[in-house]
């Protein structure tokens, strides 16, 4: 069985957001950037149903600019065996990504499609979704555990009030959250050999997928600014504040 | 415009959840109800009697049982034949769900809405909550999930909805349900509550986060939340995650007790009325958003202040 695995390069997440001055968005320029921290959790939960030997091959895949391939090659030195870039300036909205890992899918035919339950730029939270719905497939979102299982994946999702397990028919889709693992880092061995391994680079325009926005950003702003507030000397000064909010 | 609303529901109860989510609604237009379940008619009832409520549309069937997005977003998408807009609550169910529905409808959902500007204009929250974009939305159709704390409750009374039943595709037959683990509480749940008292990192295990956070949390009929090292480090279950990636909350009163404050925690909780914190460093991020703040060990200031209240 093959494995898809979307990533996607977006900022550091130890990094703060800051809005342009001009509020187009946020600034990016001169910006620490890595590997969505959910698809990190994503490749890692690929290479482990790899290594027991539920899955055979691994590709990576991801829908960016040129250096997207940074990305791609940190997958690959995780240790997915090959990549696809496709490669746009634009910026491409959830729907549209998800139409061109349909047509990816389409290509390659894999058993699983693993991907971040959201990226931490756009905090969208549906390109799986979206994915599994223009495949016709079942979707294990925000999982907790993956069990593949002959034909069928077994997944418990984190779900409000609590874990929901549910059983999926191959091929699917899956979404990682939080818990699902701990993504290792690549050695540097591996990170050298990640080089060797084949990339392709497409377009958009490969798979004919229309990738012209459906929402029209009018502005991008601050949130409101909280004040911090004061410093209570002791534990009987914060008691006093406590009870007069009505609290006790 | 005609909106579609998705009910959250166990099958006997109407999830609060869907509150805000029909206030959102009815500034676009006139609200229906969605209510996909099995032997839910007691769900339906209840949702026509939410104020501001048209028409509430039932789907009853055994493949609508547990909500699965496979079976329920084809029964969405066809009754969006009639209706303009398809909204439901940014929770785990409609996260899972309404993306489902935009992609049958060729549709780019407008994920969790903080504001509605316009017919087609919404404002929501990106990167963590640190910048917010205004979006206005092209297509023929609108697909939105709703933050539920950026809204006020609609009534749970009042209304008096016609009732329809409806039916869709049924089975799928590509997912089923296999289980579930829901704990059951006595306390308020996170996202409703009023008071919420929130352990991090520094609380140490499970046993010292239960005998240090659950007394205060007691005391002040709160619930209990966590920071993402809490719940990783197995203190709580996944569901007191508060923040980016886990619940927002926006209580008149949350605890911040061992949290230092990273971006993708305050991105839950800082809408909250009044932030308190408890840190021992006085330099710890939380203090830029907190009301009060009290520079102390927490494992000396919370049973006192406990012991105080
Ligand atoms: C993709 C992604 C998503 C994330 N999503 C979330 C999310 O949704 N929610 C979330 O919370 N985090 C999230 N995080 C994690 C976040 O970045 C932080 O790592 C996390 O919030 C830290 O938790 P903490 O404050 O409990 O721990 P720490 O940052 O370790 O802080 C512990 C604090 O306790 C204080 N302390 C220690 N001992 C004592 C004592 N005895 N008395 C008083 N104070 C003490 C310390 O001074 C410190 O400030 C996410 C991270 C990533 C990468």
């Amino acid at each position: 069985m093959k494995i898809l695995v979307p990533v996607k390069r977006v900022i550091d997440y130890n990094v703060k957001p800051r809005v342009k001055a001009d509020g187009t968005g946020v600034d990016l320029a001169n910006v620490k950037m890595s590997m969505n921290p959910f698809d990190e959790i994503a490749v890692e939960e690929a290479i482990r149903l790899k290594e027991k030997g539920a899955a055979t091959e691994i590709v990576a895949v991801s829908i960016g600019p040129a250096k997207a391939q940074e990305t791609l090659r940190t997958a690959l030195a995780m240790g997915a065996d090959r990549a696809i870039l496709v490669e746009t300036d634009e910026e491409v909205e959830p729907l549209a990504v998800a139409k061109i890992l349909k047509a990816i899918a389409d290509e390659e035919q894999p058993g699983l499609v693993i991907l971040g339950k959201q990226s931490i730029s756009d905090d969208s939270n549906q390109t799986g979704q979206m994915l599994a719905a223009l495949m016709g497939r079942p979707q294990g979102t925000f999982a907790n555990t993956v069990e593949v299982d002959g034909d069928s994946v077994v997944v418990k999702r984190e779900v409000d009030g609590g874990l929901q397990t549910v059983k999926l028919a191959l091929p699917a889709i899956i979404t990682t959250d939080l818990r699902l693992n701990e993504p290792r880092y690549a050695s540097l061995p591996n990170i050298m050999k990640a080089k060797q391994k084949p990339l392709s680079v497409k377009t958009p325009g490969d798979y004919g997928v229309d990738i012209a926005p459906r929402l029209k950003t009018l502005k991008v702003a601050e949130p409101p600014v909280r004040q911090a507030g004061e410093k209570v000397a002791d534990v009987a000064a914060l008691v006093e504040k406590v009870k007069a909010l009505g609290l006790a | 415009m005609k909106t579609l609303v998705l009910v959250e529901h166990d099958n006997t109860k109407l999830n609060d959840a869907t509150l805000p989510v029909v206030t959102a609604a009815s500034k676009l237009g006139e609200v229906h109800l969605l209510v996909a379940g099995h032997n839910c008619g007691s769900v339906a009832e209840a949702a026509a009697k939410i104020a501001g409520v048209a028409k509430v549309h039932v789907a009853d069937d055994p493949a609508y049982a547990h909500g699965l997005a496979e079976n329920v977003a084809p029964l969405a998408a066809g009754l969006m034949a009639d209706h303009d807009a398809f909204l439901a609550p940014a929770t785990t169910s409609g996260k899972n769900i309404a993306p489902r529905v935009a992609a049958h409808l060729d549709v780019m959902q407008v994920s969790e809405i903080l504001s509605v500007e316009g017919p087609k204009t919404f404002t929501r929250p990106i990167y963590a909550g640190n910048a917010i974009a205004t979006v206005e939305s092209t297509d023929a159709k609108l697909v939105i999930t709703v933050r539920g704390t950026a809204f006020e409750k609609a009534a749970s009374e009042g209304g008096s909805a016609a009732i329809e039943a409806v039916s869709g595709p049924g089975d799928a037959g590509i997912s089923s349900f296999v289980g579930a683990e829901i704990a059951k509480s006595e306390r308020p749940e996170l996202t409703s509550a009023k008071v919420i008292v929130s352990g991090g990192r520094a609380l140490k295990d499970a046993e010292t986060f239960e005998a240090v956070i659950t007394p205060l949390a007691d005391k002040l009929g709160a619930a209990i939340g966590a920071s993402r090292a809490a719940v990783d480090a197995g203190y709580v279950p996944n569901d007191y995650q508060v923040g980016q990636t886990g619940k927002i909350v926006a209580p008149e009163v949350y605890f911040a007790i061992g949290i230092s404050g990273a971006i993708q925690h305050l991105a839950g909780m800082k809408d909250s009325k009044v932030i308190i914190a408890i840190n021992k460093d006085e330099d710890a991020p939380i203090f830029q958003v907190a009301d009060i703040g009290l520079v102390a060990d927490l494992f000396t200031a919370v049973p006192e202040l406990t012991a105080a209240l």
